[in-house]
This record gives C-alpha cells, structure tokens and sequence, in this order.
C-alpha cells in the first residue's frame, strides 16, 4: 500500500454528503419508504409466525404468511461487517471513498447501508449505530447509521 | 437416479485470447463451440442439446442456436447462475443424457467485456431487493470486500492470508502462455497493490478478459466412438444462497450444499480430490470455499493457503492450475467455464507439465455465481479420468 493510500485511508471522514439516488418506490414498499421521509425505519412483522422481515415484502419468507404488519424500529444497531470502497460507481463514481456495511438492527435484520461521518480508525465490527435520513429529494430518504459514540 | 458415471466431457475448449477487437459476441461463441467440438471429435451437425447462459446474446438458448445452426436440439437450458451457470449446465445435460432426452449436449460461454461495454442487465434493476441496496453504492469488489471483513472478524483470517491465494494463483499462471497475468507475485506485492474496497487489494481481484469457452458433454455410448480420451462427470450439486431474510451470514457459501451432495453421487470425499477448480473472483471466494467444501476445517482457510497448500503439483490441494481467475482468464466476469475447462486438463493429463498433479484421476470444479455479499449460487462437478 502506498503512503498516500495509507494517509488517505486513516483521514477519511466524508468530506462531502455522499449521492442519496431514489430508490424504486412500488405499491409493495410505499409505506417504508414514506416513512422514511418522515424520519422513520419501518419494518414488517409476521402476524403468524412472529418473524420480522427484510427486505420488506408482502409474504413472510419464513412461514409463507400474507399476514403482516408494519412497525417503527428502534433505529439502533450494531455494524456486522463494513468496508471502505475507493472506488465508486454509478451515482458514487467520484465520491469515494465511503463506507458501505451490514447494520444488525436490535430487531434482528441485516441490512446494507453506509456508515457515515466516521473516520476509518473509528469503524469497527460490532460497533454500535444509530439510523440518520438522507433526503432524495423524490419523497423517501436513506436510511444510513452513524457510530453511537463517534466523533461525529 | 444418479447421473454418476451416465454423462461424459468428450472437448473441451478455452478461447486463446484475453482481448479480442474486432469481433462480435457471438462470432465468440461460435469459435469457442467449434473449438470444444473439434476437441472431441464431434461437429455442430451432431450437437442435440444446448445450454448457455445470459452471456449469450438474444433470446435465452434460442438466437445462439440459430446463430450456429443447430437444427437438431431437442434439449435446451439458460439456466443464470451468474458464474457458475456453466457448471449447473454441465451437471442438468449428465441429468437430461441419464434421462435419455439427448446425447450430446454443448455448453458456450463468450464475451468482450474489455473491448465493448458491459450491458447492464434490466432485470437486476427490477429485482425485488433492488431498491434496500443499490442506492447505497454496492459494488461487485465492495460486496466480497464485506464477506472477507467478517470472516476476518470471525476466524482472524489476515489479508497475508488471502494474499496467500493469489500468489499461489501467480505461480501457476508463469506457466500458461495464455495467462493474461504471467508474473509471479509475494504476499507483499499484493498487500502493496491499491485498495479498491477495504480489506481487498487490486491484486485479491480477478482479471477482466475478453474470451470465453466451451464444453462438450456426452452419452457413455457417444464416448466409446470418440478417439479422444474423455472424462466422466461422477457427481454434481447445486445451491443458491439466499440472504434469508434479514439473516445473511457472510462468512460461508453455498458449497457447503453443494459439496456434500457432489460428494455423495460421486461416492467420494473431499480427502479422494486430486486437483481442484475454485471459483476465485476474488482471494476472499477460494478461502471460504476450500473451508465449506471440507478440504479443512472452518476458519482454517487462510492458513491452508498460507502454507502453500494451494499449489501445484506438491500442496495438499493443488488449486487453479491454469492460474485462475485471478491471473489466467476470467471471461465476461464468469469464472465458472474456466475452472472446468482446467480440471478436465488435469484429469487428461494435459495441464502445463509443471503443474500437471502426477496421476491424476479425481478432480473437482466449483463455481459461485451472484455475490458473496447478498446472494449468490454455487455449483460443484465431480469429475472422474475415463478410466476412474
């Protein structure tokens, strides 16, 4: 690794708000992302089984139930893995680097998203998150996590 | 039914080149289905089943059947697997040979993804997932690169460690006048090579080529009339793994379904494989892969490689001969027609002499398609020498 990497790697702290590109809303997912331009991480829970389910959808994947439910989740998590990308693509070719992770929600889902506002030597497996919104500036927002107890 | 033993690979062919101006996709193909057909003896005249996956251009099997003028199918599959489609079509045209539905079954896989650009599929944009991940800048490298942090935290698996594979990869490569990558590498070259997605270095990736291959699978009865020495497919198992609903793990894959069921049509174990195949997209893919395949114990994989148990011809588990993706060839960003091509070498015993295993008579290929990092699909052939 050069030194450049090196120096550039322990510095990075977003240097700039990272792209929030609208995801595709449909009549299945409507309702979370709404919420999630009011400042909501909704989840679905199985009325059958109990399961709560990611991504959100109408069937329950683990007893095949219709019946669910929507309900606001806590917004806290704990990272289950992460990386720095240098390299971004799409919507991100440029703005890299950022970090892209797997939040463990105190609900139980993994999902993906970013870390964001944290410097590199901060991040860590299993270090505590909570939920931030991005505007997409199209009716929904990104739901990303910031360190619990980073500096910020 | 078993298909040990009722389904051969009569040719078997590798495209030359790793760039390729001035062609069409499907000019591609069709030189990759000569090449396998003249390796066994056999003619476009006589193919009646064809498999190929999205690579292929048009519609399913369809436009490339019509494109080589395969008046005779009467089997086709396009199952998509991503990387490993090519192993699950070998293993569904031994199911459909054993069944009697067709006797000579060719495989293609083509593309240009360096002299022409990648066509994005619709229909990941379309999935069901699409919209809780692609907004926040997946990459193919980020997503691996998130499976290897995890197994790291897990199992103290090092990045020295991963580094381990592509040297092995490297070492093999310096033999193969084809290999896009000829030069071998040490564990600090790797380590030293850019960051692309923390904790993968540039050179734990897989190269980008230009190229492609193809297979030819047989009857029993087929093979007996070919001069060329054949290869018998004894076991073949599929898996795809899912995200499971909130509850990815990414510390294994789906060869740990795949495997045992290889294992068990073939009547073999992981301790009876002479050389292996593995998918190696990334250094990251070979390390949990040779640990869910049961060549070691879990979590051991980075030390396996460490100790140069990958390499050929004296390792423990000889890997990639060819070089792997990860120096020779990775066509169209699938590795998965390579790391059969390669085994069927071994097992003819015609793999470049320095890396050739002595005596080689049971060889595995595996293949992973999708990500390792949300979902994905592995496949794992069990392959036998003619006279096994």
């Amino acid at each position: 690794m050069s030194e450049h990497m090196r120096d550039h790697m322990s510095d990075h702290k977003d240097a700039e708000p990272l792209p929030a590109p609208a995801p595709a809303v449909n009549p299945e997912t409507e309702n979370f992302w709404a919420a999630t331009a009011a400042g909501r991480l909704l989840l679905k829970r199985c009325l059958d089984c109990g399961s709560v389910i990611w991504y959100p959808r109408v069937i329950c994947p683990d007893c095949s139930s219709l019946h669910t439910e929507w309900f606001e989740a806590s917004g806290r998590g704990r990272v289950y893995s992460y990386t720095v990308n240098h390299r971004g693509e799409g919507a991100y070719t440029g703005r890299a680097p950022f970090v892209l992770a797997y939040v463990e929600l105190d609900e139980g889902p993994r999902m993906l998203t970013n870390i964001v506002g944290a410097a590199d030597a901060e991040l860590a497996v299993e270090a505590p998150v909570e939920v931030v919104f991005h505007d997409t500036g199209e009716g929904s927002a990104l739901p990303r996590f910031r360190l619990v107890n980073g500096r910020t | 039914m078993s298909i040990r033993g009722k389904a051969h690979i009569a040719g078997a062919y590798e495209h030359p080149d790793r760039k390729i101006p001035g062609k069409s996709i499907a000019q591609v193909h069709a030189e990759v289905a000569l090449g396998a057909l003249a390796d066994a003896g056999l003619s476009l005249s006589d193919v009646d089943a064809y498999c190929c996956a999205s690579d292929a251009p048009g519609f399913g099997p369809i436009s490339m059947a019509d494109y080589l003028g395969l008046r005779r199918l009467r089997y086709v599959d396009s199952t998509e697997t991503g990387g490993s489609s090519y192993l699950v079509h070998v293993g569904h045209a031994a199911a459909a040979i054993a069944a009697g539905k067709c006797s000579i079954a060719l495989i293609t896989l083509a593309g240009l993804p360096r002299t022409q650009r990648m066509p994005r599929t619709s229909a990941s944009a379309l999935a069901p997932e699409a919209a809780f991940e692609q907004p926040f800048g997946p990459t193919t490298v980020s997503m691996y690169a998130l499976a290897a942090r995890r197994h790291m935290y897990e199992y103290g698996t090092t990045s020295a460690q991963l580094a381990a594979v592509k040297v092995a990869a490297s070492r093999h490569a310096r033999h193969n006048p084809n290999a896009m990558l000829r030069n071998p590498v040490t564990v600090e070259e790797v380590l030293d090579s850019p960051m692309i997605s923390d904790p993968l270095h540039r050179l734990d990736c897989c190269v980008i080529s230009d190229g492609g291959g193809a297979l030819v699978v047989v009857s029993p009865e087929v093979a007996r009339e070919l001069s060329r020495q054949t290869v018998k497919v004894l076991g073949h198992g599929e898996s795809p793994k899912l995200a499971d609903n909130g509850r990815i793990d990414l510390t294994f894959t789906g060869a740990v379904w795949s495997g045992p069921r290889a294992f068990a049509e073939a009547g073999v174990e992981p301790g009876d494989i002479d050389y292996a195949s593995i998918y190696d997209s990334f250094t990251i893919t070979v390390l949990q892969t040779i640990e869910d395949l049961g060549f070691c114990e879990k979590g051991k994989g980075g030390a396996f490689a460490a100790d140069g148990g990958l390499e050929a011809p004296h390792g423990r588990l000889p890997v990639n001969t060819d070089g792997g993706g990860l120096c020779n060839n990775h066509p169209v960003n699938r590795g998965g027609m390579t790391k059969v091509i390669e085994a069927v070498r071994q097992l003819r015993g015609e793999a470049n002499g320095p890396v050739q295993v002595p005596d080689c008579e049971i060889a595995l290929a595996h293949g992973n398609g999708g990500s390792l990092g949300s979902r994905s699909a592995a496949a794992t052939l069990v392959l036998g020498r003619e006279d096994s």
